[in-house]
């Protein structure tokens, strides 16, 4: 054992404790809620309110209803922010500041004002487009615009989108073409991991769609959870354990890259 | 005779706020000549590239292309092959792909493998084709370049552009692909404007090199004619170097260190002058009645650089290429002696 401890160092030492610690701070409360959800008769494990998840259809209306208010949102993100974004990073880039602050508003704007705002709006949405949770999806794009715009903002200026722009286009693409052949390619993490936050953020926001009266999967679960705590809680570990396998996406789009570049190292070699 | 002529940028100007980038710039070119835009940063050799890539829009002024007026034609609608300054190759795409990817743009009915083998017949022209399926962060600078070379010329372009394209390389890379550029453009005979700041690569390229100062050519002429025969001072200081030795001008001629010396047009006509002697046009030898005194020595391989300082304490240098039977000391006094070929007398 002391010769283990010899051979990491202080740093590795240090290195180690933070891990654990940031570990347990978040795996914890996920053994502690798979604890709860699988508590049967005492000293017994059972899958009853994991088993009951489905027959309550208010229940899987709302969680369809989030779902598809996340594809709606991601949506929004990839056909409105980011051409808007590339368009202003290119052509109009005194206009950057504004834009940036415009996307960083909703931040500092707590969900409640955000609501009492937003009500009258609403009151007109429902006049056009029905009471329908997806009409959520409008305040929700404002809500993911923050995060969204940091991580393709930070893509677009990794890479000289001017020159990358101007060569495509001197050889002939149209701007969409260059929008989409060979600007969007290159942000594609940032997309990405703007994307996968907005679905995070999108299946875990409760204060909005409760005041709004929207019947949401948090509000379900909340009102759920007054009924059936253990089934609120398994829904809960579900819906964290599904942003979790979204976060997995990440690194699986940048493997896909990677493998594809090993299969170019391997023809090196063949050449040689 | 204007017919001849396969780009005419005629009367161009573009200020950006106070500063005029292009002033009633004018440039023709024939088919198939390389033409190099000289000058100092901003004198706006870049923005007169630009504006002909479709990429800088103009104040006044027109293009002609092959006989069309290609003003207001969009950048993607223009046929310029370019190659940039900073890398710009695609980094999600391999090489091939790269190359391939201008001729997906413009020719969409050329089927995949045809398309594939024009690529690779490119590669080959740029010594490239083993690194096909390389990314570009797989690439060195100057194989980069050359990838972006052979992707400009996969098109076919009207007229090839290329910005500096060899600023970001070091002097050994940067050597050797200015010659396979020149080799690969006299191959393909495409019509090439090249921009640089660096008059070596200029003067070693081009057919014609234009010299540009704050938005005017200045003048336009053969690398030889632009050395030996410079129309103003800017072009004989700014290219190759000179020694300014203060004479008087008369009748043509300007008298220098007791030698006439006949000026060229555009010289000052008369009264008091600065001669821009080219150093290997001075020549020294040891008399009773010394001029100058030699400074530093400097041993350059094929020639020897002398500074001297004149009796009248200017400081000149002097590149020796025939010094075998020379035996040189510093301090040693010498007599400088100038050839008798024209030079430009600028004003004190």
């Amino acid at each position: 054992m002391g010769q283990i401890m010899s051979k990491l160092s202080k740093t590795d030492v240090w290195r180690w404790i933070i891990i654990s610690f940031v570990g347990a701070y978040l795996l914890i409360p996920i053994f502690a809620m798979l604890e709860f959800s699988t508590r049967g008769a005492p000293g017994e494990r059972s899958a009853e309110a994991w088993v009951a998840i489905p027959t309550f259809p208010k229940l899987l209306s709302s969680i369809f209803s989030s779902l598809q208010l996340a594809v709606v949102v991601i949506f929004a993100v990839v056909f409105i922010l980011v051409p808007t974004m590339i368009w202003i990073h290119l052509r109009l880039p005194h206009l950057r500041r504004i834009m940036e602050l415009i996307c960083l508003l909703p931040l500092t704007i707590p969900a409640i004002v955000i609501v009492v705002g937003i009500a009258p709006t609403y009151r007109a949405i429902y006049q056009i487009f029905g009471s329908s949770p997806l009409t959520l999806s409008f305040v929700y794009f404002i809500l993911v615009l923050p995060y969204s715009y940091r991580s393709i903002s930070a893509s677009l200026f990794s890479i000289d989108t001017h020159t990358l722009s101007e060569a495509s286009r001197s050889l002939g693409a149209s701007t969409i073409r260059m929008i989409s052949g060979i600007i969007v390619p290159n942000i594609k993490v940032g997309i990405m991991s703007g994307a996968v936050i907005s679905i995070a953020l999108v299946l875990g926001e409760f204060t909005i769609s409760n005041l709004l009266n929207f019947e949401t999967m948090q509000v379900v679960i909340n009102l759920l959870g007054k009924r059936d705590a253990a089934t609120s809680v398994a829904v809960s570990l579900a819906a964290l354990v599904f942003a979790f396998i979204l976060l997995a996406i990440l690194p699986t789009s940048n493997r896909s890259r990677s493998s594809k570049l090993k299969s170019n190292k391997k023809t090196e070699v063949m050449y040689k | 005779m204007s017919e001849e002529f396969e780009v005419k940028l005629i009367e161009l100007s573009k200020s950006f706020g106070e500063v005029k980038a292009l002033n009633n710039f004018s440039l023709e070119m024939v088919k198939g000549e390389l033409v190099a835009l000289l000058g100092p940063s901003g004198c706006g050799k870049t923005t007169a590239l630009r504006a002909l890539a479709g990429l800088q829009q103009l104040d006044s002024g027109k293009i002609i292309v092959h006989g069309k007026d290609i003003t207001d034609l969009p950048t993607n609608k223009r046929n310029m092959g370019m190659v940039f300054q900073s890398y710009s190759l695609f980094p999600h795409m391999s090489a091939l792909e790269n190359v391939e990817y201008g001729l997906k743009m413009r020719f969409r009915k050329v089927s995949n493998a045809e398309r594939q083998k024009k690529s690779k017949e490119l590669l080959d022209l740029v010594d490239l084709s083993s690194h096909m399926n390389h990314f570009p962060h797989q690439l060195s600078g100057g194989q980069q370049q050359r990838i972006a070379l052979a992707r400009a010329l996969a098109i076919s372009p009207n007229v090839l552009l290329l910005d500096e394209p060899l600023s970001a390389l070091d002097a050994k890379v940067r050597s050797q692909l200015r010659d396979e550029i020149r080799r690969i453009q006299l191959e393909v005979g495409t019509t090439t404007l090249f921009v640089t700041h660096d008059q070596e690569e200029a003067l070693g390229i081009a057919d014609r090199v234009g010299v540009m100062k704050k938005g005017v050519l200045e003048q336009i002429a053969t690398p030889a004619e632009l050395y030996d025969k410079p129309k103003t001072s800017f072009v004989a200081e700014f290219v190759g170097l000179t020694n300014p030795i203060e004479g008087e001008v008369k009748n043509g001629k300007i008298n220098v260190l007791g030698q006439d010396i006949q000026v060229l047009p555009g010289s000052v006509s008369a009264g008091k002058a600065k001669a821009l002697i080219r150093p290997e046009a001075i020549n020294l030898t040891k008399d009773s009645n010394p001029n100058a005194q030699i400074l530093t020595i400097s041993f350059l391989g094929s020639m020897l650089r002398v500074m001297l300082k004149l009796n009248d304490r200017t400081q000149v240098t002097a590149q020796l290429s025939n010094f075998d039977n020379i035996n040189y000391r510093i301090g040693d006094k010498v007599t400088l002696k100038i050839n008798p070929v024209p030079v430009f007398a600028k004003e004190l």
